[in-house]
């Protein structure tokens, strides 16, 4: 620790930042390692069991096998924009671990790498640039598949993005604050899970339709529209937006953690337990929960995703936030 | 440090993995160049036309009442965050908001603004 304490702060940061990263990208690959298991399992088959023992090599096989692959460009793509596409979806998905808390936040700040104000406005902001990466991946992709699944999946994100910034408010009104600290400690004698369950329950389920996940994988509806708007990428490309994907099923189990489920707070008073473990041990709950949608449930059909985010999803969002605000203006 | 100093040097780290990631296939990968692999795809026929066609004008709207109802959801959260020491007041004034939205809503919806068809 003393090493830490001498050494200039821009260096500290630097290697928590390269740190970071590698975690989230070590649990990138084996969430995708988890899913395919637990999704075996579902399905009474063995799952990936070949490359180390129990498939726990398979990750790293999957990497070395996409960086070989052929890099295609179609000829009718517009080259600059083809490959600066998957380079923002990857950025935006990056960025939210900047100010995501893990833990207690402490004198060093050891569990988080910055601790600003604007939190989960700040979030909102950056993860919302990654509906760039996948509309604009698809429009340079000059084919017809890629250009139909991107202009698909922009109008859902963005129509779900909607509901989400929606669903989020009621917490801002009981915490008072949008720094992410602040609303865990908020959550000190109760989980906001219970006073928001609308909001919790809208919030999980634009939470799966942000990130383009079954049942809402209208954007790659294999039977349909091929692969959707990375139907033209191959390789390590097509890979950029396959952890962005991962990374933001993590983003978004991460702040439904901090935002309804308490963040590090311990269940049962169990303050044994370090607040890092119940936190890792929610959003796992978060991910397992998303491997168990996709193994259950079947596609939605466009119309009725969007008919259902529009006239569901944005109005009980508002009922809710007007609800809670009464609540706080006569009560709290 | 500035708050958002430590925010700045971690988005440069992951700009940097994320070009070097970008990087990657001119490196590694093998390039065996044919004109059959640059065609775009369409399910193995030769693409019959032009991909710069016409789609559904839903979209459109769609991308304009996002812009509406999304700049409307921007400004609940400092109000939001305020509301402790609003009280009545934050709450008639956010109630008069909603209901013009409302008011806007309903006609959008009447309108068919949110059909699918």
């Amino acid at each position: 620790m003393a090493a830490i304490h001498s050494a200039p702060l821009w260096l500290v940061v630097l290697v928590k930042s390269a740190l970071l990263l590698l975690v989230v990208i070590t649990t990138f690959a084996y969430a995708m390692l988890a899913e395919r298991k637990v999704m075996a399992w579902m399905q009474l088959r063995p799952g990936p069991n070949r490359v180390g023992p129990w498939g726990l090599l398979q990750p790293a096989a999957d990497a070395l096998k996409m960086m070989f692959k052929e890099d295609l460009t179609p000829k009718t793509a517009d080259p600059l924009i083809y490959k600066l596409a998957p380079f923002i979806s990857l950025i935006s998905a990056f960025g939210a671990y900047a100010i995501i808390p893990f833990s207690e936040p402490s004198p060093g700040d050891l569990w988080s790498i910055g601790n600003v104000n604007a939190g989960i406005l700040f979030i909102f902001a950056l993860t919302a640039l990654g509906v760039y990466g996948i509309s604009l991946g698809g429009w340079a992709s000059g084919s017809k598949y890629p250009l139909l699944g991107s202009v698909r999946s922009t109008a859902q994100m963005i129509s779900y993005e909607l509901a989400m910034s929606m669903s989020v408010i009621g917490v801002l009104l009981l915490a008072g604050t949008t720094s992410l600290a602040g609303i865990v400690h908020a959550q000190h004698r109760i989980w906001f899970v219970i006073p928001q369950l609308i909001g919790f329950v809208i919030y999980l389920i634009t939470a799966v339709a942000e990130t383009n996940r079954a049942p809402f994988d209208l954007v790659e509806a294999d039977a349909e529209l091929v692969a959707g708007f990375h139907t033209e990428y191959s390789g390590l490309r097509f890979g950029l937006f396959f952890i962005a994907e991962y990374v933001n099923m993590l983003t978004v189990s991460c702040i439904a953690t901090l935002l309804f489920l308490g963040g590090w707070n311990p269940l049962f008073g169990l303050t044994v337990v370090p607040g890092i473990v119940w936190f890792l041990l929610k959003v796992s709950f978060f991910l397992f929960f998303y491997i168990w949608l996709r193994a259950t449930l079947p596609r939605f059909r466009y119309d009725r995703l969007m008919a259902f985010g529009w006239k569901v999803l944005l109005p009980a969002a508002t009922a809710n936030l007007v609800v809670t605000a009464i609540v706080v203006a006569y009560i709290g | 440090m500035n708050p958002y100093g430590p925010v700045a040097i971690y988005l440069g780290v992951a700009m940097a993995a994320a070009l070097l990631f970008s990087l990657v296939p001119g490196l590694l990968a093998r390039s065996k160049p044919n004109p059959e692999k640059a065609e775009a795809y369409e399910c193995g026929v030769e693409p019959t036309s032009s991909v710069s066609g016409r789609f559904p004008v839903r979209f459109y709207l769609i991308a304009m009442l996002f812009v509406i109802f999304d700049v409307e959801a921007a400004s609940f959260y400092p109000w939001a965050v305020q509301m402790h020491a609003l009280r009545v007041f934050g709450l008639v004034e956010m109630v008069v908001f909603v209901i013009v939205l409302a008011i806007g809503y309903a006609y959008v919806w009447k309108k068919g603004g949110f059909a699918w068809k």
